[in-house]
């Protein structure tokens, strides 16, 4: 399919012998956003961290099926895991800047991948910044350390970090859970005018974000896969019976 | 005995807890005591250093060589001598431990049998007697390795073959690299998954988030370790007995291949094998003084950014 980003194809993911992912077979469109729902431990975050390869990190953990991304299977012995890191980024529940200067946190990704020339880098910080909305905030105070910033210009910071590497997947695993209100609502702006560029995934547990922030909705439950549709149509009229009592508030 | 009194005894549930809590006063009183005692030592022994060291104890001590076949004039040339071997043996100990430090926590996998190797021979190098050190820097440095070179590029020509300072800093640093790697051990395993995901999460490898992040934040830990090192290293004589220090030198060190005076070494020497020890009573204390000044304010420093890092970490 031309739109499709990501395809999964009969994944399975075991912490040594537990099994947490049970054959997820699903699609995910280009530039669009798509949200992952699901009671808490269903295996959101793990399936988030299969298409960065960031379970790679956890020694016990065996996968097996394919995770295609532009039609490349990620896990193919060929393919280096650093590239894919830099194609396909991540923001984290818990925000984590770097104990650096802002300045230096947007910066990393960039000076990882080579480029160290000043006035080059200066334009990549600004830029992503300005796209992470953040720019007018700090721009006065790039060379102050980012564990001064609120727990909400500490998220967008993270993001700017991510968009300077410029991926073309963003990752977000609960990005507002531990925000207050304003600092969410400004996170889910972001996260609508990103997915002009950006193919996005993001992991919530808040429903109504869900339903305001996604194109498409995929709902897990116990590792599984039970259903994943335009965000509309899962959440007036769900196919599956389990969907619609999770989201009715039934369980969960 | 007391049992038996106590079953027949009407009144022997109020009886045993007397009992018991005649006990626990009297090992109470025991801990107190031993507090007590060593508290008392502690301030005994700096008591008299201090007290019997203070008279000779000056600038010019500090600054000036020893005179009149060492009964007289100061310690300088073992001040330098020491500062010389614990530099030196920091430039070769500390790369070394903190990177087996970075083997040990970052790359070693769980159940590796090279790390818990490498981890028995840390454990195990931590509690040799320091004398052993001095012996095996002798054989291996100085005999093997120092002749070997003399050997093949001096035509046998005595050079390396013989104590100095180099085998000695690296003797003393075979006796204080567990102090570093576990030092640096603890530093890095203080810096959160969380920042290392979020390097790698960025398209880092490993290396580089070691590089740019892990090891940036366990500066202090590293500082730390070196710094109970030197502390050691500067108070430790053993190893340093046949490997360099020297008796008495009328001039300082210029090449590594020199042999030195020690601050260690110095009291031994003076306390043993001088010939007017009432002379040298004075500058035996005074010297005393000097390298008690400086372990312990070595290791004050070394406990103060322990403590930043640990509040640091929570
Ligand atoms: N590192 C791990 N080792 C073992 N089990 C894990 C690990 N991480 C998560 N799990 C387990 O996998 C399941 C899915 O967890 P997770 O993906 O974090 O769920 P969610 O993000 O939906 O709350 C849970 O049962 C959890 O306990
Ligand atoms: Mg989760």
């Amino acid at each position: 399919m031309k739109n499709t980003k990501i395809e999964v194809k009969d994944l399975s993911l075991y912490y040594g012998e537990k099994q947490a992912l049970k054959n997820i077979s699903l699609e995910i469109p280009r530039n669009k956003v798509t949200a992952l729902i699901g009671p808490s431990g269903c295996g959101k975050s793990t399936f988030l961290r299969c298409i960065n390869r960031m379970n790679d990190l956890i020694p016990s953990v065996k996968i097996t099926g394919e995770m295609l991304v532009e039609g490349i299977d990620i896990y193919d012995k060929n393919v280096d895991v650093v590239n894919i890191r830099k194609k396909i980024g991540m923001v984290f529940q818990k925000s984590n800047p770097f104990p650096k200067s802002i300045y230096e946190n947007v910066a990393y990704g960039p000076k990882i991948n080579g480029i160290n020339n000043k006035t080059e880098l200066d334009e990549i910080v600004e830029t992503s910044l300005r796209q992470a909305a953040i720019w007018d905030e700090l721009k006065d105070r790039l060379d102050d350390s980012a564990m001064g910033l609120s727990g909400g210009q500490q998220q967008r910071l993270c993001i700017a970090r991510t968009l300077a590497v410029s991926p073309d997947i963003i990752l977000m695993d609960e990005p507002a859970s531990a925000l207050d209100p304003i600092s969410t609502s400004k996170i889910e702006e972001l996260v609508h005018e990103l997915k002009e560029q950006y193919t996005i995934i993001i992991v919530t547990h808040n429903m109504q974000q869900a339903a305001r922030t996604s194109d498409y909705t995929a709902f897990f439950y116990l590792g599984e896969l039970i259903e994943l549709g335009k965000t509309n149509t899962i959440f007036t009229k769900p196919e599956q019976k389990q969907t619609e009592d999770y989201i009715t508030g039934r369980f969960g | 005995m007391d049992k038996i009194i106590d079953k027949e005894n009407p009144h022997f549930f109020s009886n045993t807890t007397n009992n018991a809590d005649v006990k626990g006063k009297f090992f109470i009183g025991i801990t107190q005591l031993a507090v007590v005692l060593i508290i008392a030592i502690l301030f005994i022994i700096l008591g008299i250093i201090v007290f019997e060291g203070r008279e000779k104890f000056s600038w010019e001590f500090i600054s000036s060589f020893p005179t009149d076949g060492m009964t007289k004039g100061g310690v300088l040339p073992a001040i330098i001598g020491t500062f010389i071997l614990v530099v030196v043996m920091s430039i070769a100990a500390v790369p070394f431990g903190t990177i087996t430090a970075i083997y040990l926590t970052e790359y070693a996998k769980e159940n590796s049998k090279i790390a818990a190797a490498v981890r028995f021979s840390v454990r195990t190098l931590a509690v040799v007697p320091s004398i052993i050190f001095g012996l095996f820097g002798l054989g291996f440095f100085i005999q093997f390795l120092g002749t070997g070179l003399d050997e093949t590029f001096n035509g046998g020509e005595l050079h390396w073959g013989q104590p100095n300072i180099l085998w000695a800093s690296l003797t003393m640093s075979l006796l204080t690299l567990p102090v570093i790697i576990v030092s640096v051990e603890e530093a890095l395993k203080t810096i959160p998954r969380e920042l290392r995901e979020a390097s790698l999460a960025l398209g880092a490898t490993k290396w580089q988030t070691i590089k740019n992040i892990v090891l940036p934040g366990s500066i202090s830990g590293i500082m730390t370790g070196t710094i109970l090192a030197v502390s050691r290293g500067a108070g430790e004589v053993a190893p340093i007995l046949f490997t360099g220090a020297a008796y008495y030198l009328a001039t300082l060190p210029e090449s590594l291949s020199d042999q030195f005076m020690n601050l260690g070494y110095h009291i031994y020497i003076m306390s043993t094998q001088s010939s007017d020890v009432e002379k040298t009573m004075p500058i035996q204390f005074a010297t005393t003084l000097v390298l008690l000044i400086l372990t312990l304010s070595l290791n004050l420093v070394a406990v103060i950014i322990r403590s930043r890092i640990r509040r640091k970490s929570k």
